[in-house]
């Protein structure tokens, strides 16, 4: 693939159908900039202020915007609260859909064909395949993301943390919990 | 279509393998492969639904067994071997030979950002209302059209429960029929509606299992 996908560039820049500096610009965007620690700011701030998380859950396409992250694959946004009752998950079964203005280009995992077949059918064995354990009465809603509204899970936020700053909140929070692979 | 990409529900395929060291890319391929992807899509010569139709019709053998930026790449020869953009001939050789097709739109270094951030945006205004409302009870078709369509197969024909609207957004059944620009851009009702466990799988399934699914308004009818 390194051989095709050089000669492929080559052509194509050749022809004008792409400018070297854009692809450069596009691969350092997503290797430096856009990320899960910009999910991790947008679930901080919801754990620290109630009006925000209610914004959120209300409208999470214009209160993420607030923070600056908006754009390609985060057109429509929708925010999935986790409680003692609830625990969401986000899968692409039909692809690999997935939020990039807040959680960056999804991980090996979640493109593959494991967690796309499996999600939907034995959500609770796929989290024992990242070491979590949920209680049996909690409810599991998996989240088939079908369409162009991309899911951001909101983590329960850890007990214990309440004198934590935001920025200390957000480094508590991992992409997986977002995703609804992981608890915190 | 009924393809491979369609996994819902499939068996076999084994546990989940999580890397020890997560690498974005894991190989310099990637990130080219990726970012030309990307850069290409706003060439406007197709949408993001041929796009995902041209991945999805992969023969099924190469689709399983080719890591997912490979995927990509092979769709995107497809797509330009289908508009002329390109000939079998150069892509072999990396070569120009023939002269390029006129675009609209070539992403230079100084416009990324911005079209990074604007992205694009499906929902459109509708004027007709919606057929169904939060709470009714609805079934997924039992179809199975030839062409791209977004209605996986697991929920055909099973009934869930409508819990939220969406406005109108762009079809991607009907968005792929012209396959070049000016594209048909049907606009319909998009639901998301949620389904039991035991609806889709069985007896044997997880009762405490629900499953969503985003479904435009042509994919459902009303269930008594």
């Amino acid at each position: 693939m390194e051989v095709r996908v050089r000669a492929l560039e080559t052509l194509l820049i050749q022809k004008g159908y792409i400018d070297p500096a854009a692809i450069d610009r596009i691969i350092e965007t997503y290797e430096t900039e856009v990320g899960p620690h910009n999910g991790a700011q947008v679930v901080a701030k919801a754990w620290a202020e109630p009006e925000f998380k209610a914004w959120l859950l209300k409208d999470a396409t214009a209160a993420i915007a607030s923070l600056g992250f908006t754009g390609r694959q985060g057109e429509h946004m929708v925010a999935l609260e986790n409680t003692s009752e609830q625990h969401n998950m986000v899968v692409c079964t039909l692809c690999s859909c997935y939020p990039w203005p807040v959680l960056g280009l999804p991980p090996v995992w979640y493109k593959s064909a494991a967690y796309r077949s499996r999600t939907v059918l034995e959500p609770r064995k796929v989290l024992a395949d990242f070491g979590v354990t949920l209680p049996e009465s909690t409810r599991i809603r998996v989240w088939d993301s079908t369409a162009e509204l991309r899911y951001l899970v909101l983590p329960k936020r850890p007990d214990g943390t309440e004198h934590l700053s935001q920025a200390e909140l957000a480094s508590l929070v991992s992409r997986d919990a977002m995703i609804g692979t992981a608890l915190a | 279509m009924n393809g491979v990409h369609d996994m819902g529900g499939q068996q076999g395929f084994g546990p989940v393998l999580l890397e020890e060291k997560e690498a974005l890319f894991h190989a310099h391929w990637e990130s080219r492969a990726m970012a030309i992807t990307v850069a290409m899509g706003a060439s406007g010569q197709w949408n993001i639904d041929l796009s995902r139709a041209a991945r999805e019709s992969l023969p099924p053998a190469i689709y399983l067994s080719s890591n997912y930026y490979e995927i990509w790449i092979r769709a995107l020869e497809k797509l330009m071997l289908e508009r002329g953009m390109v000939t079998q001939a150069e892509l072999a050789s990396g070569q120009q030979t023939t002269p390029p097709v006129q675009v609209s739109k070539v992403l230079t270094g100084d416009t990324v950002d911005a079209a990074l951030k604007a992205g694009s945006p499906t929902e459109r205004s509708i004027d007709q209302p919606a057929l169904f409302k939060v709470g009714q009870k609805v079934r997924a078709r039992n179809m199975h059209p030839q062409g791209h369509t977004r209605l996986p197969r697991y929920v055909r024909g099973h009934v869930g429960t409508v819990i939220s609207l969406h406005g109108g957004h762009v079809f991607p059944d009907g968005h792929t029929l012209h396959a070049s620009p000016p594209f048909n851009v049907p606009v319909q009702w998009l639901y998301t509606v949620v389904f039991d466990g035991p609806t889709l799988w069985g007896e044997h399934s997880d009762p405490t299992l629900e499953v969503t699914v985003d479904a435009w308004e042509s994919y459902l009818e009303a269930a008594v």
